[in-house]
């Protein structure tokens, strides 16, 4: 059904290329070499048991964490660094914010800014970063909570909305930097099982709308119907890739059967 | 009889709980005692003759002692004012991650925190011993531009220097455990946005420090307002030293000092009730509800206390069958 109403785009560069990334925190390697592919458009999964690394890998690609070594790169572009001939340069703090207003971020506990009320929230970035006049962001950011459904909320500080309607907010704020790249941090962990699915509908009309996705999760349900690509990582390393029905449905290995055994 | 066979009689909603509360003895006994040693305390005010309680009204509103309190409030004002500033760019230095900047400011807090403020007013009064003038120049080099030390640093200030600068290494504490104490999460959402590192901490970061910054730094405005009074030791002539300079010429030693404090008093007070306010508006989102002001309250009082309210634990279908 998603095949459907997606309209097949310009898929030639992929929107996001890993190739051998390695992460360590100290002492501890996290990533020990991941590669993957996120082609535009694509709503691209992400599963593992916690400390896998996925979380990890997510914040590597907007750059909250820096890579020790192999490439990583969104729309073509370096994560983080300029290449000029076989030199990588690091890129400056001014550069790396201009790169990650195309990237939008959903994180497990919201993060929203307690102190602004929803609709300050979602403005604040357009009007701060992009230069956008305060009425002009306002009025999208509007349409944004219309969007997901909470437009009755503008006024309302983060405290008097339930977690699920929190992170309706914090998608909005997301969107509101008209990104290219969204990227799910297990957006539902931290919400009572009855809020989860308020949540889930945002996300899957945002996927049929054509935007590509990377989402972390351990909603299989969602990554079944919603997903086009699904990666099982374990240990810092790909397990097992394919589309969500072959991964979630047959998959190959010992460790992806012990997993999905617990969490379905 | 008891209500447990009230319940059984009718099903509906039991009756609200009558007991007889908890007695406080020790409450009541200590109450008595309290006011014996104040109303002692009342007596002795009065009746000491050497308070002179119509010298303390004589000098009040004295045009001396009111120009003093005019002194005192600006350097409290001013003080402050570097205090904050400076703390806030030196909290700032501090938990930057150029490591210049930060030992600067780690040297600045050491030095200013780790010698008694007397002695730092002293320093900058007498500053004028060490080096007689003060120069704009190339380092080591030519100058352009020179002055007296004693006419660029009037004794007004190197009393506001004294205390500002001392004041900054303090709030520099205080700011950064505010900055601290703000989630890393606010600043990985700001930056997930594309916001800058100064950006963030104007409109993110230092916004929700305030709530825990401000209660320590309506401590120190009110410990200002009495810090000054150190500067009477370099006879800059604020409210103690208005004072002080009365008594030296008629000897009514102890009712200046009661009229000083009176002031000190009134000014501390109401800087209270300032601060309650603030406080206030920074509490925003973190409560749901804010707190009442004080005069909200007083009303509150006045119109008895609120009824346990027929909201939401009564279930409406139950309750037209309960009391019928």
């Amino acid at each position: 059904m998603s095949d459907l109403t997606k309209t097949p785009t310009d898929r030639t560069t992929p929107m996001v290329k890993a190739e051998a990334v390695h992460k360590s925190f100290g002492a501890v390697e996290v990533l020990k070499g991941i590669t993957l592919e996120v082609n535009q458009g694509e709503v691209f999964v992400l599963v593992g048991p916690s400390g896998s690394g996925k979380s990890t890998f997510l914040r590597c690609i907007n750059h909250l964490e820096k890579i020790n070594a192999g490439r990583l790169s969104v729309d073509g572009d370096l994560v983080g660094y300029r290449q000029k001939g076989d030199r990588l340069y690091e890129l400056k703090d001014r550069e790396v914010a201009l790169k990650r207003r195309d990237i939008g971020m959903v994180f497990q506990h919201f993060n929203l800014f307690p102190h602004m009320t929803a609709l300050e929230n979602i403005i604040e970035a357009p009007v701060q970063v992009k230069g956008e006049s305060k009425s002009a962001a306002r009025e999208r950011g509007m349409a944004l909570l219309e969007r997901v459904g909470l437009a009755e909320k503008a006024g309302s500080y983060p405290s008097q909305l339930s977690g699920g309607q929190q992170q309706r907010v914090a998608i909005a704020r997301a969107l509101a930097m008209q990104p290219k790249l969204m990227l799910f941090d297990e957006p539902t962990s931290a919400l009572d099982p009855e809020l989860v699915g308020e949540v889930l509908d945002v996300m899957r009309g945002l996927a049929h709308e054509g935007m590509t996705m990377i989402v972390v999760t351990h909603e299989m349900g969602f990554a079944r119907e919603v997903g086009d690509a699904l990666v099982f990582m374990d240990g810092g390393v790909v397990v097992e890739s394919g589309s969500p029905r072959e991964v979630l449905g047959n998959p190959q290995h010992e460790r992806t059967r012990a997993f999905l055994s617990k969490v379905l | 009889m008891n209500s447990l066979d009230q319940g059984a009689v009718n099903p509906g909603r039991p009756e609200a709980i009558k007991a007889v509360p908890v007695r406080h003895p020790g409450r009541w006994a200590g109450a008595v005692v309290v006011a014996v040693l104040a109303a002692m305390l009342l007596h002795a005010l009065i009746t000491n003759a050497q308070f002179h309680w119509d010298v303390v009204g004589k000098y009040l509103f004295d045009s001396s002692i009111l120009h003093g309190l005019g002194v005192t409030l600006e350097l409290t004002a001013l003080s402050m004012l570097i205090g904050v500033a400076g703390g806030t760019l030196l909290a700032i230095m501090r938990l930057s991650s150029n490591p210049v900047l930060s030992s600067t400011a780690w040297f600045y807090i050491w030095v200013f925190r780790g010698t008694p403020i007397l002695v730092q007013l002293l320093f900058w009064n007498f500053l004028g011993a060490l080096w007689t003038k003060l120069s704009i120049g190339i380092p080591f080099g030519p100058s352009f531009w020179s002055e007296p030390t004693n006419q660029v640093i009037p004794l007004f200030m190197a009393a506001l220097l004294g205390l500002g600068l001392n004041e900054a290494a303090y709030m520099a504490e205080i700011v950064r455990g505010g900055i601290q104490s703000v989630s890393p999460g606010q600043t990985e959402a700001a930056h997930a946005l594309g916001m800058s590192q100064s950006s963030t901490m104007r409109r993110i970061v230092l916004p929700q420090a305030m709530r825990v910054i401000i209660p320590p730094t309506g401590n120190e405005t009110i410990s200002m307002l009495k810090t000054t009074s150190l500067v009477s030791a370099i006879s800059l002539e604020e409210l103690l030293r208005a004072g002080q300079n009365i008594y030296s010429r008629t000897f009514e030693t102890i009712p200046l000092l009661v009229t000083v404090s009176i002031w000190y008093l009134l000014l501390t007070s109401i800087l209270t009730v300032v601060q309650y306010y603030i406080e206030r508006h920074y509490a925003r989102g973190a409560n749901r509800i804010l707190p009442p002001t004080p005069l909200q309250r007083l009303a509150g009082l006045f119109r008895g206390r609120p009824k346990p309210a027929a909201g939401p634990d009564v279930v409406p279908g139950l309750e037209g069958g309960g009391h019928q």
